[in-house]
């Protein structure tokens, strides 16, 4: 996620306002009148806004986990805190903290390692095709696991091409498991990073090589330094997204491999030992607000005075055999790590016993009367149903918070700017097993309803729809509303003239992503869905489960159709994107 | 803060959200004494006139509500105990029936067609709290083109998977993760004796058995002599599948081959029996119990193998000709008592992963 | 009756009182400026008027009627912001329209206001430009036209010409001084350029730290600064302690002379440049080098250097003007001198 651009465009657009704001104007006045606004005439109107997302996470996240952790902790009518040592002293369960620590530090190593070089070429170089290349990066960060997890293992798996190649296996080994994290989190590096690294003037390095220094050191005394915090931050996401890995542990990694979510997974779902679960939620949890603390403190030190232009200008042909080969290196990775594993699912999805063709497509149409009660076809429209009420909730959430964080007002909003990347954070086990124990009363037995799924899906997309939609926010000056509002626009009208038509084009970014998202998503929906109405990644999995060519082959052709709706949502989001990166962050 | 006072903060914004997204479905397991709802796994499966025939003749609403893999379903039912979120629970087995029985999840009821019901597979027969649907068989399938190629012949018993014969041909599942796993793990003890077992893993161990994590991937991916694995280039032609799985591979082949490329091994099964039973709270008690009449009614009985490919348990029950066409019977398969296994069941998967897995 | 009132108005921001204790009224018809320079409060004047700024004290009254509690969209006075703040997504027309459309007007209606406006600013038929691609005294000309469509019953400017450059923030300064006059607006003007202030200004207000220095008209406050922060802000240097007797004042300069009737006793006196005159040694009252000389256009600045006092300025022709380094005499001229008031201290 590119939480650099949100600084980055905040920087830029606090700069510009402030060079508009008359010269001589004492900045303590500034700061003192932008404190008396925020304090006073919006406070109340910003807790109405806020009350419907806190009300929300409340409801649908903070309550359900909570009373899920309680269930296991609170027995008896006593808090059993003394579970957490019992169940940290346990050796497997040291084993299973100590694997997911590990592995997550050398996923993130990894895939700076790879993904950086991506990164500069992406901001620095102009080749054809650049624009549809970058929405295909980012296609992997919005399948679903389980869609992953089987284009890997037909990759590097038994009978993989690594295996027909070379003979090399490496399903049920580390190597697996981080190779589809590489896989999953290379746009994250790409586009933090290399969305600042776009708009990093070019000249301030010359002007190092023009005082003396070699091209190395400009780069290593003016760049590197300014990209240093751009790069923890997407470390930090990449970790994050790595520690709480599910699906791909459980595909690629084998029984051998677990970590805290699969754990939390098996304690819950299939153990039903819901104390060592909730200690599990509880360190888990501490560990991802220790993560993203760390983060906000990492973009928080990104606020020095960074000279940014408009990425479109830093871009240019690559010159030269050293940089063709930079970019010939890149093109290639993408090409083995990113287009290989999806172009295997393509592959299978048209492999039937009767040669290529499409005959697994069309079986989709087909209500087989087994597997599901009605065609596969109609998961398709299932998830497209879904993935649009998870945007509409995710989107006036999302949006009502934005609304409301768009004054920077201290900790506390920092606070909830935080808050709403915990769901990332939180097995989706737990959450629908918390689901599951509160909301059975009426008239929030919400239990058997279809809504259940979107709200959950709404949980991970509201932190995407905030991030979007904050910087662009923040970037519209006050004082147009101000404008409006003097001449006869009522707050609600004037939002509705001013903010509206400005933030429009990242509304329907934000939506976009949400809505990729929550087409994606698994983790949650599996638990959570209604096995009669499945989403797609739900009817992959399924069909998977079952034996018979055509089974298989029905999974694979799904997969792909998930896979193309993905990255035409996604380069439908890239054409939106305006030239200069002014909206948001993805 | 008191449970009332979420409901109350909720409701409010649960309207305003139901409201903003339009809610189509009428919510969950409403005392609508017209419907009654059937929470199930992700297994369940009915042909629609079947279904619709009950409908018909009991006037009641049938409403299905799938809760995840057969383990999370039981666990949610045990989560939602006292406020269950339907009227009848079906998929409990005889791994977990234990666990729910002793949770209390269950009210008493006797099926009317319960007589006709085989009476080994009525383990509660006492209290009736819940009542036998259908059984099926945990067994380790061959590759038959395999066995035939290499002229070997396949393996016919737990011990002969053991034999250097079979030396890095097997491919199992996680005991811990997967319910075929566990009812292999439990056959091997039932075959093998409380002391024998562990002996016995460790042979396979040494004979190159191979562990993944679900189903999905060893018949998908591993197994050699299924379409997904032949695909994958699988290259263990014995798995630790159904004895229901050479009928599936085969009636979902197009076109449907003369016999199943998939053979059994008969003398490795491990029974499971799934069971159906009263949810306690129950808002339609009485259409419950025409719903689990239902369940051991001899039309449901002979629509379950195409559907779920699981056998009967009455005995007027006959399975259809296109099931028995592809289906192995098997005739003595290991089994354990529900007790036992809730006993033993943590402490051997526990000592099974650490001798296995690490 | 005043159209505008402020009794006793309060803005403090952390403890600190940004307007404190102002009163000030604007009759209609009338055109106010308020000058001063930047953090003396006078942005936040017409942001309470507007209602863009709760008060802390005292109240604002339209026509009478105390506005405390009524909001910006309902007071009906319009507000011309420093920088404009054009709404960049709608063309020059929808800007202009925008207070009518608020207001509820008919299209027609609009429209025929829009055209009559963008002439009467001197941009006739720019409807469908972009504001974008306006230059800055144009989109300065658009924010005039959109504030006066709804035709507020007070029109407020904020720094109206502040960003432009010299020559047009001249023209346009005589240009909307026309305009007010012949729509008979009632206008409320900040500023802290004194000559805009002078040429816009029915009267004059200057305000320093929160608090009104001095009001007047124009040729009132340049004639007769209030004390010594008012002289200063106008841009007279030579201010200095003096102790007056009769009709002559002690100054580090020596002995100058006063005019008839000033204040007795010690207090500071204000030496206009064209008070101080170039005379031959003999007739000198102090003896300066010249420091430096600025060329003015109309005439020449001279920078004095006494051999014992601060510097003094001298305004002369064109042609009389010295050399640097040059030694001159200097006699003063009681008329260009004002004894002050004792104001706070600068």
């Amino acid at each position: 996620m590119d939480l650099a651009r949100t600084e980055v465009a905040d920087k830029a657009v606090d700069k510009a306002v402030d060079k508009a704001v008359d010269k001589a104007v004492d900045k303590a006045v500034g700061r003192a009148v932008d404190q008396a606004r925020t304090t006073r005439a919006g406070s109340a109107a910003r807790l109405g806004l806020m009350a419907v997302p806190v009300a929300f996470f409340g409801v649908f996240f903070a309550y359900p986990v909570a009373a899920i952790v309680e269930r296991g902790l609170h027995v008896d009518g006593a808090w059993r805190f003394g579970r957490i040592l019992d169940v940290l002293g346990q050796s497997d369960i040291r084993h299973v903290l100590w694997f997911t620590v590990w592995q997550a530090l050398a996923s993130t190593a990894l895939t700076l390692l790879i993904a950086l070089p991506g990164a500069y070429v992406f901001a620095r170089f102009d080749f054809p095709g650049k624009q549809v290349l970058r929405a295909v990066v980012t296609v992997p960060f919005v399948l679903p696991t389980v869609v992953v997890g089987t284009a890997f293992l037909a990759l590097l798996g038994q009978g993989g091409l690594l295996d027909e190649l070379w003979g090399v296996r490496l399903d049920t080994t580390v190597w697996a498991i981080l190779l589809a994290h590489v896989f999953f989190n290379y746009a994250v590096v790409v586009r933090t990073v290399g969305g600042l690294w776009a708009q990093l003037d070019p000249r301030q390095e010359e002007a190092a090589r023009m005082l003396g220094a070699s091209r190395l050191a400009a780069w290593r005394k003016v760049t590197l330094p300014a990209l240093v915090p751009a790069v923890a931050a997407a470390a930090l996401m990449v970790f994050l997204f790595t520690f709480t890995s599910f699906g791909v542990v459980q595909i690629l990694g084998g029984p051998g491999f677990s970590t805290l979510e699969v754990e939390i997974y098996r304690q819950t779902a299939q153990i039903l030992d819901l104390s060592t679960a909730a200690v599990l939620t509880v360190v888990q949890f501490a560990a991802v607000g220790l993560i993203l603390g760390v983060h906000a403190w990492t973009v928080r030190r990104r606020e020095s005075t960074l000279r940014l232009v408009d990425a479109a200008q830093t871009a240019r042909r690559p010159r030269g055999a050293g940089q063709w080969a930079l970019l010939g290196g890149v093109l290639a990775t993408v090409v083995v790590l990113v287009l290989l594993p999806l172009g295997v699912l393509v592959q299978r999805s048209l492999d039937t016993p009767d040669g290529y063709g499409f005959a697994y497509f069309r079986a989709l149409g087909d209500a087989d009367g087994g597997t599901f009660l009605v065609p596969p076809i109609d998961a398709i429209w299932n998830s497209l149903e879904y993935a649009l009420a998870a945007t509409g909730i995710a989107v006036v959430i999302g949006g009502l918070a934005a609304a409301a964080l768009t004054r920077r007002a201290g900790r506390l909003v920092r606070g909830f700017d935080a808050l709403l990347m915990l769901p990332l954070g939180v097995s989706a086990v737990t959450v629908g097993f918390g689901f599951l124990i509160t909301l059975d009363e009426p008239p929030l037995d919400l239990r058997a309803t279809w809504i259940l799924v979107p709200l959950a899906q709404a949980l991970v997309g509201v932190p995407f729809v905030v991030r979007t939609m904050l910087p662009v926010l923040r970037a519209v000056d006050g004082r147009l509303r101000e404008a409006a509002a003097v001449l006869g626009a009522s707050p609600l009208r004037a939002w509705r003239e001013v903010d509206l038509p400005m933030v429009r084009r990242a509304l329907l970014i934000a939506a976009g992503f949400a809505f990729a998202v929550s087409l994606g998503e698994f983790g949650a929906t599996v638990f959570i869905a209604r096995p009669d109405n499945p989403t797609l990644p739900v009817a992959v999995a399924r069909l998977l489960g079952r034996a018979g060519d055509l089974n298989y082959g029905q999974a694979m052709a799904l997969s792909t159709v998930l896979m193309v709706v993905c990255a035409a949502a996604l380069l439908l989001l890239e054409r939106m994107r305006p030239a200069r990166a002014s909206t948001g962050e993805f | 803060m008191s449970k009332k006072t979420y409901v109350a903060v909720a409701m409010g914004l649960g309207l305003v959200t139901l409201s903003a997204c339009g809610s189509s479905n009428d919510s969950g397991s409403g005392g609508d004494s017209k419907t009654v709802t059937l929470v199930s796994h992700d297994s369940w499966a009915v042909s629609k006139n079947v279904l619709a025939d009950f409908e018909k003749k009991s006037g009641y609403q049938v409403k299905v509500l799938k809760d995840g893999d057969a383990g999370e379903a039981v666990n949610k039912a045990i989560l939602s105990k006292g406020n269950p979120q339907g009227d009848v629970f079906f998929g409990v087995d005889n791994t977990l029936l234990s666990r729910a029985l002793d949770n209390g999840i269950f009210a008493s009821y006797k099926a009317e067609g319960l007589a006709d019901v085989k009476s080994e597979y009525q383990l509660d027969s006492g209290k009736n709290r819940v009542t036998p649907v259908d059984t099926g068989d945990i067994c380790v399938n061959y590759d038959k083109a395999y066995f035939e190629q290499h002229k070997l012949t396949p393996p016919a018993s737990f011990a002969d998977l053991a034999k250097p014969a079979y030396k890095d041909l097997l491919v199992t599942e996680n005991a811990a993760t997967s319910s075929p796993g566990l009812g292999f793990l439990l056959g091997s003890a039932a075959s093998q004796g409380d002391d024998g077992w562990q002996g016995y893993w460790k042979k396979l161990k040494a004979n190159g058995v191979k562990v993944v994590d679900g189903w999905d991937q060893a018949y998908n991916e591993e197994f050699s002599g299924s379409a997904g694995g032949k695909k994958a280039k699988g290259d263990r032609p014995l798995v630790v599948s159904y004895a229901s799985s050479p009928p599936a591979e085969a009636i979902y082949s197009d076109p449907q081959p003369k016999t199943s490329p998939v053979g059994v091994a008969t003398g490795t099964c491990f029974r499971q029996i799934e069971f159906a039973g009263l949810l306690d709270g129950a808002k339609n008690e009485k259409g419950g119990q025409a719903l689990i009449d239902f369940l051991v009614s001899k039309e449901f009985q002979e629509d379950m193998p195409l559907n779920m490919f699981v056998d009967p348990v009455t005995k007027s029950a006959t399975p259809p000709a296109e099931y028995t066409k592809y289906a192995v019977p098997v005739d003595d398969a290991e089994t354990m008592s529900p007790r036992k296994i809730a006993d033993n069941r943590d402490d051997w998967v526990k000592s099974w992963t650490s001798l296995v897995l690490k | 009756m005043a159209l505008l009132e402020l009794d006793d108005a309060t803005v403090r921001f952390g403890g600190r009182a940004v307007l404190d204790d102002v009163d000030l009224a604007v009759a209609e018809h009338e055109i106010v400026c308020v000058l001063g320079p930047s953090g003396s409060g006078k942005s936040t004047l017409l942001r309470a008027v507007a209602g863009l700024q709760p008060l802390d004290g005292g109240r604002v009254s339209l026509d009478g009627r105390d506005q405390t509690g009524v909001p910006a969209h309902k007071r009906g006075v319009g507000l011309m912001f420093q920088d404009h703040q054009l709404f960049p997504q709608r063309d020059v027309g929808g800007n202009v329209a925008f207070g009518l459309r608020m207001h509820g007007a008919s299209r027609d209606e609009q429209a025929s206001r829009v055209r009559e406006l963008l002439a009467l600013v001197g941009l006739p038929g720019a409807e469908h430009r972009a504001v974008a691609a306006l230059s800055g005294g144009e989109q300065q000309r658009v924010a005039l036209a959109r504030a006066l469509a709804p035709r507020p019953r007070l029109l407020m400017l904020d720094e109206p010409l502040g960003q432009l450059d010299r020559s047009l923030r001249e023209r346009l300064v005589v240009e909307l001084r026309e305009l007010f006059g012949d729509l008979g607006t009632t206008v409320l003007a900040v500023t802290h350029d004194q000559g805009e202030a002078f040429a816009l200004a029915d009267r004059v207000v200057v305000m320093r730290d929160g608090r009104i220095a001095q009001s007047g008209t124009p040729l009132e406050v340049w004639q007769d600064p209030a004390d010594e922060f008012v002289a200063r802000f106008l841009g007279f240097d030579n201010v200095v302690p003096a102790s007056v007797t009769g009709e002559s004042a002690d100054t580090p300069w020596g002995k100058v002379p006063v005019p008839a009737g000033a204040p007795q006793g010690p207090g500071t006196i204000l030496v206009r440049p064209a008070g101080v005159r170039l005379v031959p040694a003999a007739d000198a009252q102090l003896t300066c080098t010249v420091a430096a000389r600025t060329f003015r256009g109309t005439h020449v600045a001279l920078h004095l250097q006494p051999a014992d006092a601060p510097r003094l300025e001298a305004a002369c022709a064109l042609r009389e003007a010295p050399e640097p380094g040059a030694e001159v005499g200097v006699a003063f001229d009681a008329a260009e001198i004002v004894v002050l008031e004792a104001g706070p201290a600068s």
